[in-house]
C-alpha cells in the first residue's frame, strides 16, 4: 500500500532535491561552461563567461596537442581489463567464503581488505625496480595486474556479500539432482549472481579510471591513461583555465556517461552486504 | 653500363634499408610550458629531417621531477631525453647518469652557447644537457603607473626604491598593487624568489661547514623586509601565488611591479593576452648596495640518460631543438618575440632580436647571474636560487612552506626562521654532511 | 551441509586470490623493511649500508610528524562526519517521492565519477582561487573580500573538496539501504502516532547501521592514504601534510627511500591501529 502523498508535500521535496542536486553537480556543469569559452573569457566574472561566446577552440587545441584516443583506449583497456581479471580471480573466492565459510573466512576477508592501507607512494621504489626487472615498465599489461591487485579486495568482498544471499537451499537441491561443481555454478549460481557481479564490475571499472598515482608513475608514452593526459594541462605558464576545463571534460565524460546510463544498477548495487 | 645501373640500384637499396633501420622512435619528457608545446608542434619539421619519430610525453613541472628522477635513479630507461633544469644537471652528470654531450657537430657550434648557460648544465667541464632557453629573473613594471607616481624606474634599482615605489603606485580603490612577488610553496615558487632576494640582503643557505645559516640577521631581514613590503602593497592573499597567479595579476593590470622571470616578458608584451603589452617597462633585479642582486638563473635543458639504446636519435633531437635553425624556424612562423630565449649568444648579436623591447634587458641579467658566486659571503654550493645538492629540493620546499605560513600571516618570521633552521640541520645531519 | 570434498575445493578455488594479495602484500612490505633499515639515498649512489632504527627514530623526532598524524586524523574524521550526516539526509530527501527523481540522483552521484586530481584541479584553481575563482567572483559580487581558501582555511577547505568527492558513494549506499525499509513498519508506526524524530530514531537509523559501518570502513581506507588532492592543491603547505604525503616528501623530493621506508612502517602501523578500533566500534554490525 503506497502511502498519500500530497502534492504540495511532493511539490516541496521536488524542489528541495533539485536545488541540493544541482548544487552538488555545479563544479561539474561550470568546467562544461568553461570548456567551450576563450581562455581570455573564461577568468571573468561568471555573468561575463556566460554572456561570452561560445566555441570549441579548446577541444581542438587539447586534440591537436596530446592524442586523446590513444589515452582514452589505455584507459579503457587499463580499468575494463583490471577489473574482468579481478572478477576472474575473485569470483572462486568469494563463492567459496560464501558457501563453504569457517571460522577464518571473517579474518581472511579483513586482511584482504587490509592490504588496501599500505600507502602506494611508501612502495613506489620497489614497485619501479620490479617493474624495470619484469619488463612491465609503460605497458598497459603491468598496469592492469597492479589495479587489478589493488582492487581485488573490494571486488572479493562485493561478491561475497552478494553471493551470500543466495539461498543455500538452491545449492542443496542443485547437488540432490546431481549437478557437480561446475554445474553448480554455471546454470544455478551465476543467473543469480548476475546483478551482483555487474555492480561490482562497475564499481570497480571507476575506481581503476580515476586511480591517478600508479597509472602515472608507471608508464611513459606508451600505456599513459587520461590521467597521465590531464596532467600535462595543469598550471602551465600563461591562461589555462579554458584548456584545463576541455581536458577535464574529455578525461571525465566517458566515465560519467557510463554511470549515467547505469546508475539504476548502481543505486541497487552498491550495498556491500549492508542491506539483509 | 648494366652493370654499373645495378650497382647503382643495389647503392640505393642500402642507402635506403640503412635509413629504415637507423629511423627510431624516441621517447621524450618534457614540461607544459610555452615553448615546449611549440615545440612540440614543430616534430614534423624533425622527423622530416632526420627520419626519427617522436613521443612526447608532457607534463606538469611537479609531476614531470617526480617521474623523470625515479626513472633515472632507478636506470628505468622509460625516456630517451628528459627535460631537466639547472639543479638537476650537475648532480645527475656526476652520478653518470647522463650522456655527455662534448661531441656535438660542428655546424651546431655549441660555442655559441651562452657561458652562463653552459656552465650551469656542467660538471666537471663537460656538458650534460643542452638548454632549450635560459632565463634569469627581472623587474617588469608599468610604465604610466609609474609615471603617475611621479617616479622614474633607474636600470639598476635598490630594494629600498622598490618598496617606495611599490607603496606609491599601490591604488587599493582601483585594485592596483605596488608589487606583485611569489609567495607559494615550493623550492621552484616562492622559494626561488626569496632565496635569490636573501642573496642580495647578504643571506646564504650554508656556511662553508655546511651549517644552515637562518639563524643569521641577513636571513630575518629578508624576511622581515619581504613580508612588511608585500603587506604594504602586494595583493591579497600572495601567500598562494606562483609566477601563473602572478602573470594573470599583471596581464590584467593588477600589479604595478612584478620581479620574475625573464621569459614572462613575452606573455605580458603579448596584446592578445594583455592588457598593459604597451605600458610595460624592465629593469635589473633590485640589490642592496652588497654587490649582489636578487635575480636567479635557470634553464630548461634537454638531456640524454645514460643507458638508453636510441642515444644517437636522442643526440640528432638535441642539436635539432636547441639550434640556430631551430630559433629561426620559430621567428620564420611566430615572430622574434616567441623564440625560445636566454640560451644563445648569436641569438642576442641578431639585430633582429635587438629590437625586441625586453631583450637586452634579459641578456644583463643572465650575465649578472653567476652560479658560481652567487652570495656576498662564500658558500660552498653552486646554482643562485638553489643549492645543487641532492637534498636541497626537499629541504628548501619544506623551508619554503614555513615561509609561506609567515605570508599567510599564521607564524611570526623568528618562529619560521627557527624551524627552517632545524629541519635544515635535521636534513643535512640524516644525509652525512654535519 | 559441506563436506571434505568441497572444503577442499573451497580452499583451492580461494587460493589464487589470497596467494596473489599475500604476494602483493609481502613483497613490497618486506622491501619497505628492508630499504627502512638501510641508508638509501638514491641520488648518493644508492644503498650506503645498514643503520639500524636510525630512520625510525629520525623520522618521528622530525617537527612534522605529529602534526602530520593529527593532520591525518582530522582529514579522515571531518570527511567521515560530514559525508555520514549529508548522506543520510540526502538519501531520505532522494527516498521521497517526487518529479525527476532519476535526473536528481544522476546529480547526486556525479561527482563521484572525477578523477581526485581533475576534482583537485578544478576546485584549486576555478573555484578558490582568490582572484579569478568562481567563489572569488561571488563572494565580490556582495562586496566581500575574497576568501583565500587554501591559505587561510585549508585544512576546512581540502576536506570539503573531498567530501565533495565522497558524498556520493554515502549517499548511495544509504540509499540503497533506506529503500530496502519496511514501508509498513513505517506505516504503522505512523498511526501509532510516532513523530518524525522517533521514527528516525527508532527505525531508520538502527536500519541504517550496517550501511553506515560499511561507508566508514570502505571510506576510511580511501582516506588514510589520499593524495592527489593534497599534490595538486596545497602540495603539503598550511598544514596541510599527511602521513602519506610526508611519506612522499621524504621518499620523491627529499629522495631519502631509506626515511620514507620507515614511515611507511609507521603509516601501516597508523592504518592497523584505525582498523582495529573501528572493528571494535562498528565491526558487530558487520556481522549476522
Amino acid at each position: 500500500m503506497a502511502r498519500a502523498v500530497t502534492n504540495r508535500r511532493k511539490t516541496i521535496n521536488t524542489i528541495a532535491a533539485w536545488t541540493i542536486g544541482l548544487l552538488i553537480f555545479f563544479p561539474i556543469l561550470w568546467i562544461i561552461v568553461l570548456s567551450f569559452k576563450s581562455e581570455g573569457d573564461a577568468i571573468k566574472t561568471p555573468l561575463q563567461v556566460l554572456g561570452s561566446a561560445w566555441t570549441l577552440e579548446s577541444y581542438f587545441v587539447v586534440q591537436e596537442r596530446s592524442d586523446y584516443f590513444k589515452h582514452f583506449f589505455n584507459s579503457v583497456t587499463i580499468a575494463v581489463g583490471s577489473t574482468l581479471l579481478g572478477i576472474l580471480i575473485a569470483v572462486p573466492a568469494a563463492w567459496s567464503m560464501a558457501f563453504v565459510p569457517s571460522k577464518r573466512t571473517r579474518d581472511i576477508l579483513m586482511w584482504m581488505l587490509s592490504t588496501k592501507m599500505l600507502p602506494a607512494v611508501g612502495v613506489l621504489y620497489p614497485i619501479y625496480l620490479l617493474f624495470i626487472r619484469l619488463g612491465l615498465l609503460d605497458t598497459t599489461f603491468g598496469l592492469v595486474i597492479v589495479l587489478m591487485l589493488i582492487n581485488l579486495p573490494i571486488i572479493v568482498w562485493m561478491l561475497y556479500t552478494y553471493f551470500r544471499e543466495i539461498p543455500g537451499e538452491i545449492l542443496e537441491a542443485a547437488r540432490m539432482d546431481g549437478a557437480n561443481l561446475r554445474a553448480e555454478l554455471l546454470y544455478v549460481l551465476t543467473p543469480m549472481a548476475v546483478p551482483g557481479i555487474a555492480s561490482t564490475i562497475l564499481l570497480n571499472v571507476i575506481l581503476a579510471w580515476n586511480e591517478a598515482f600508479w597509472t602515472l608513475n608507471l608508464t611513459a608514452a606508451k600505456a599513459a591513461p587520461l590521467t597521465a593526459f590531464i596532467a600535462s594541462y595543469s598550471s602551465p605558464e600563461g591562461l589555462f583555465y579554458a584548456k584545463l576545463s576541455a581536458a577535464s571534460v574529455m578525461a571525465i565524460a566517458p566515465i560519467l556517461i557510463m554511470g549515467w546510463f547505469s546508475q539504476k544498477q548502481l543505486v541497487r548495487g552498491l550495498t556491500f552486504g549492508a542491506v539483509k | 653500363m648494366h652493370i654499373r645501373n645495378a650497382l647503382r640500384a643495389a647503392t640505393a637499396v642500402t642507402l635506403l634499408i640503412g635509413a629504415a633501420a637507423s629511423a627510431e622512435t624516441i621517447t621524450i619528457a618534457t614540461v607544459n610550458n610555452g615553448d615546449m608545446i611549440r615545440m612540440q608542434g614543430y616534430t614534423d619539421d624533425f622527423t622530416a629531417k632526420t627520419g626519427h619519430e617522436v613521443e612526447w610525453v608532457t607534463l606538469e613541472e611537479n609531476v614531470l621531477r617526480q617521474r623523470v628522477t625515479t626513472d633515472i635513479t632507478t636506470k628505468g630507461g622509460a625516456f630517451d631525453i628528459m627535460t631537466i633544469g639547472m639543479y638537476e644537471t650537475p648532480i645527475w652528470g656526476a652520478n653518470g647518469w647522463l650522456v655527455p654531450l662534448n661531441d656535438l657537430s660542428a655546424e651546431y657550434d655549441a660555442a655559441d652557447i651562452l657561458p652562463a648557460m653552459a656552465g650551469g648544465l656542467s660538471h666537471d667541464g663537460t656538458l650534460y644537457a643542452a638548454p632549450f632557453y635560459g632565463e634569469s629573473s627581472m623587474i617588469m613594471y608599468r610604465t604610466d603607473l609609474m609615471e603617475k607616481a611621479g617616479l622614474e624606474m633607474p636600470d639598476a634599482p635598490t630594494w629600498t626604491f622598490i618598496r617606495e615605489a611599490a607603496a606609491a603606485m599601490t591604488d587599493r580603490d582601483n585594485d592596483i598593487n605596488g608589487i606583485c612577488l611569489r609567495g607559494k610553496a615550493g623550492w621552484g615558487e616562492g622559494g626561488a624568489l626569496i632565496t635569490a632576494m636573501s642573496n642580495s640582503f647578504g643571506a646564504r643557505w650554508f656556511d662553508m661547514d655546511w651549517n644552515a645559516q637562518f639563524d643569521t640577521q641577513p636571513w630575518k631581514d629578508t624576511l622581515e623586509f619581504f613580508v612588511g613590503m608585500m603587506n604594504e602593497s602586494g595583493p591579497a592573499g600572495y601567500a598562494t601565488n606562483g609566477f601563473n597567479e602572478n602573470l594573470s595579476l599583471f596581464q590584467q593590470g593588477k600589479c604595478g611591479m612584478w620581479i620574475d622571470a625573464t621569459v614572462a616578458a613575452s606573455f605580458v608584451t603579448n596584446p592578445e593576452d594583455s592588457t598593459v603589452a604597451d605600458k610595460v617597462g624592465f629593469a635589473l633585479a633590485p640589490d642592496n648596495g652588497l654587490g649582489k642582486r636578487a635575480n636567479w638563473l635557470w634553464a630548461w635543458a634537454l638531456a640524454i640518460p645514460a643507458g638508453t639504446q636510441k642515444a644517437e636519435a636522442a643526440k640528432a633531437f638535441i642539436e635539432w631543438a636547441t639550434s640556430k635553425e631551430y630559433i629561426e624556424l620559430v621567428a620564420a612562423n611566430e615572430g622574434w618575440a616567441n623564440v625560445p630565449p636566454g640560451a644563445r649568444i648569436s641569438l642576442y648579436e641578431n639585430p633582429n632580436y635587438q629590437a625586441v623591447p625586453f631583450a637586452k634587458m634579459t641578456l644583463q641579467s643572465i650575465l649578472s647571474a653567476d652560479p658560481n658566486n652567487s652570495t656576498v659571503e662564500p658558500s660552498p654550493y653552486v646554482g643562485v636560487q638553489f643549492a645543487a645538492i641532492p637534498e636541497f629540493a626537499g629541504i628548501a620546499t619544506d623551508v619554503s612552506q614555513e615561509f609561506s605560513a609567515v605570508y599567510a600571516g599564521q607564524q611570526t618570521v623568528d618562529e619560521a626562521l627557527a624551524k627552517a633552521q632545524a629541519l635544515t640541520n635535521d636534513a643535512m645531519e640524516a644525509a652525512g654532511y654535519r | 551441509m559441506a563436506t571434505q570434498h568441497s572444503r577442499s575445493a573451497a580452499r583451492l578455488m580461494m587460493a589464487p586470490a589470497v596467494i596473489l594479495l599475500l604476494g602483493w602484500m609481502l613483497i613490497p612490505l618486506t622491501m619497505t623493511l628492508y630499504f627502512s633499515f638501510k641508508k638509501y639515498l638514491p641520488l648518493r649512489g644508492g644503498d650506503l649500508g645498514w643503520v639500524g632504527f636510525d630512520n625510525y627514530v629520525r623520522f618521528v623526532s622530525s617537527s612534522s610528524f605529529w602534526p602530520a598524524v593529527a593532520t591525518t586524523l582530522i582529514i579522515v574524521g571531518g570527511v567521515l562526519f560530514i559525508t555520514l550526516i549529508l548522506g543520510v539526509l540526502l538519501a531520505l530527501l532522494l527516498d521521497q517521492p517526487m518529479w525527476g527523481q532519476g535526473v536528481v540522483r544522476i546529480l547526486v552521484i556525479a561527482p563521484f565519477f572525477v578523477m581526485p586530481t581533475v576534482s583537485g584541479l578544478v576546485w584549486k584553481n576555478m573555484f578558490m582561487d582568490s582572484n579569478n575563482g568562481f567563489l572569488a567572483h561571488l563572494w565580490r559580487a556582495f562586496g566581500a573580500e575574497p576568501v583565500q581558501w587554501l591559505s587561510q582555511a585549508s585544512l576546512p577547505s581540502l576536506i570539503m573538496i573531498i567530501s565533495w568527492q565522497w558524498l556520493p558513494f554515502a549517499t548511495l549506499i544509504l540509499l540503497t539501504a533506506i529503500q530496502s525499509l519496511d514501508s509498513e513498519q513505517l506505516e504503522a508506526s505512523e498511526m501509532d502516532g510516532a513523530n518524525w524524530l522517533n521514527r528516525f530514531g527508532f527505525i531508520i537509523l538502527p536500519h541504517l547501521a550496517r550501511a553506515i559501518t560499511v561507508v566508514v570502513l570502505i571510506q576510511t581506507i580511501f582516506l588514510l592514504s589520499i593524495f592527489a588532492e593534497i599534490f595538486v592543491t596545497t602540495a603539503g603547505a598550511f598544514g596541510t601534510k599527511t602521513l602519506t604525503y610526508l611519506i612522499y616528501q621524504r621518499v620523491l623530493e627529499s629522495q631519502n627511500v631509506g626515511l620514507g621506508s620507515a614511515g611507511g612502517v609507521y603509516a601501516i602501523i597508523l592504518a592497523n591501529i584505525v582498523a582495529i578500533f573501528l572493528m571494535r566500534i562498528v565491526g558487530k554490525n558487520l556481522d549476522a
